[in-house]
């Protein structure tokens, strides 16, 4: 077991929490800048779009995971962002590097409003009213239809940053570092809330309400912080996403697409940065697993039904509920078990990460 | 001038008046103790003057200022810190963090510096740590420091959410019965802290509390409610030996029987 020696209070200010921790993030940043030299055009855009997933996976995941409030609204910031995106650079004309930020910006506006009424409600009831704007946002994007293409949808166009052109099939690799450059942005954007009076006050949000109050955190503004900041790193997501995609309409972002970003947090581990990603990584991979194993069957059985459509749906919800019943805490929480297995070996009590019996806890004020 | 002033505060849920008129002074510097049987009213005395609750009639006053055009959130800048019955503790935070979120009133630091981690949100990181520091030598929490709270026994938590309302650097304490539950060695730990926490930190403290032991020996006035009406106040020997409050707490002797 590693023991860190701290001699400052710098220590616990940093980045990471040691030398050996700082050493493996760089060679991991490392293996994915240089990934596109060893993989192929389509691998490339698949580990772009796991980025994509992550990035949004961590605006939801500061809302939900460090917050504590639920959203199923997440897929209308993405449309938000998607939509502002494109039309800023179609209908005006403005660059990539204008019309992303900005429609980050949107979705962030968009997150704060929302934040205003649902202020007063927690848990169950604001998932409620967050579902209610997602299921909103498909009819909305469908009544918008002079900007937003409705139904028949709009062309996203390629990204060229001073000349260069970044679009996903023309330059992949191009694609995959931009999506790259901005996951990496937002994971240091999020450690340095995190380590800040904003981050602690999230969590005070989170873990009592009532004494988040009594030593001076004001709610409403902090959810209003927390709604627009995870909306607006959903937004450049969903800014991103269309771009992936290439084309869009109002049934890209289903309550469905909401519903799936929970989960991804959820599989993931809540409460991490790393949760973001390892849940990305499932919900990336999985539909991609699910088509192998279905064309393995079909080559060796010779029928093309073996498995029936809305399998990848089944095998999403399959997956989530054995995580909420066998593994609340997530990948992330599993990871973390193991380690401290080896770490502590042989000391490591089956009781360790058993869940503690709550004490009474002051009966709510209201 | 007195510190905290409640002038005729009444409040009542649906029928029930949970205080009537109470009406008391803390003075700067005075351990005030609030004593009364289950039911009187103490903690929801506490409960309008970190304004959860909203009286319907009276005035409290801060520094000569009324708080009632206060929201919760505003009390603990004005300089009121509380602790809370049934302890509410960030649970899934370690007690460092726990500390360091009392600080929040100190933030100076706007939410876009702290994402880009401008070197001013470090340097006030660094005094928010020392500030939380502090409490943990005057608190002895040094074993305790890295622990989430989930994990923590229940007199370490009680004591850790003493330490997260001094981080808040107050000038008066509400302290909702910082002894209940707690081994008699603790509550005299509780005690000795209470007289440094006046003393050394110049803090005012007004505290409800069961155990009698602690209130006479760190308070030096009280004062003494049932039903939500004030009985007494004075010296805790005198609310102790005061036949209204004997009543309250034990009923009528043999002779008000026979009566």
């Amino acid at each position: 077991m590693r023991v860190v020696f701290k001699t400052s209070y710098d220590a616990d200010l940093g980045l990471f929490v040691h030398r050996y921790q700082a050493f493996w993030y760089f060679l991991l940043l490392a293996a994915a800048v240089v990934l596109p030299f060893v993989m192929n055009d389509f691998w490339i855009g698949e580990v772009a779009l796991m980025l994509i997933w992550a990035i949004a996976g961590m605006g939801l995941m500061l809302l939900v995971g460090h917050a504590g409030q639920p959203s199923l609204g997440h897929a209308a910031f993405m449309a938000v962002g998607a939509y502002t995106n494109v039309i800023l650079q179609t209908s005006l004309g403005w660059p990539f590097l204008v019309s992303f930020p900005l429609s980050g910006c949107a979705a962030a506006l968009a997150g704060a409003l929302l934040a205003l009424p649902t202020a007063r409600l927690h848990g169950i009831y604001l998932a409620i009213a967050t579902l209610a704007v997602s299921v909103l946002a498909e009819d909305g994007i469908v009544m918008l239809a002079p900007w937003t293409g409705g139904v028949s949808g709009i062309f996203a166009p390629d990204i060229n940053i001073f000349g260069v052109g970044f679009n996903r099939y023309v330059n992949a690799p191009g694609f995959y570092w931009l999506t790259l450059g901005v996951a990496v942005l937002v994971v240091l954007g999020y450690r340095n809330i995190l380590r800040s009076p904003l981050g602690r006050s999230l969590v005070a949000v989170r873990d009592s309400e009532v004494s988040a109050q009594a030593i001076g955190v004001n709610l409403a503004w902090t959810k209003a912080v927390a709604f627009a900041l995870s909306c607006g790193v959903t937004g450049l997501a969903g800014a991103l996403m269309g771009h992936f995609a290439g084309v869009f309409n109002h049934e890209t972002f289903t309550i469905f697409l909401s519903i799936t970003l929970l989960m991804m947090i959820v599989i993931g581990g809540l409460g991490s940065i790393h949760g973001a990603f390892l849940g990305a990584i499932v919900i990336t991979f999985l539909p991609l697993v699910i088509s192998i194993v279905r064309e393995f069957l079909n080559e060796r059985f010779g029928t093309a039904s073996v498995m029936p459509p809305g399998i990848e749906t089944a095998a999403f919800g399959a997956i989530l509920i054995a995580f909420i019943l066998l593994e609340p805490m997530g990948i992330y929480g599993r990871w973390v078990k193991i380690r401290t297995y080896f770490e502590l070996f042989p000391f490591c009590r089956r009781d360790m990460f058993r869940r503690q019996r709550g004490y009474l806890r002051t009966e709510r004020i209201r | 001038m007195s510190l905290l002033e409640l002038e005729d505060v009444t409040i009542s849920f649906g029928g029930l008046t949970a205080v009537e008129s109470a009406s008391f002074a803390v003075n700067p510097g005075e351990v005030f103790a609030l004593v009364g049987p289950n039911g009187a009213g103490k903690s929801t005395i506490f409960n309008l003057v970190s304004r959860y609750c909203t009286p319907s009639g009276g005035d409290i006053r801060f520094e000569g200022k009324s708080l009632l055009g206060s929201a919760p959130h505003d009390i603990p800048r004005l300089g009121i810190a509380r602790t809370f019955q049934n302890i509410e503790l960030f649970e899934h935070a370690t007690v460092l963090q726990n500390l360091l979120i009392g600080r929040h009133t100190h933030r100076r630091s706007n939410a876009i510096s702290e994402i880009l981690h401008l070197p001013g949100v470090r340097e006030e990181e660094r005094r928010h740590r020392l500030a939380a520091e502090k409490v943990i030598d005057f608190l002895d929490l040094q074993p305790y420091r890295e622990s989430r709270i989930m994990g923590l026994p229940y007199g370490v938590r009680k004591i850790v959410e003493l330490g997260r309302a001094l981080a808040v650097e107050p000038k008066l304490l509400l302290l909702d019965e910082p002894a209940s539950g707690l081994s008699a060695e603790e509550t005299d730990d509780v005690a000795f802290w209470i007289e440094d926490i006046r003393n050394v930190m110049g803090i005012t403290v007004l505290m409800v509390e069961h155990d009698m032991g602690l209130v006479s020996a760190v308070s030096d006035r009280v004062l003494a409610l049932a039903d939500g009406k004030t009985l007494v106040i004075g010296t805790p020997q005198e609310v102790q030996t005061d036949p209204a409050v004997i009543e309250a707490y034990i009923g009528l002797g043999d002779e008000g029987v026979d009566e």
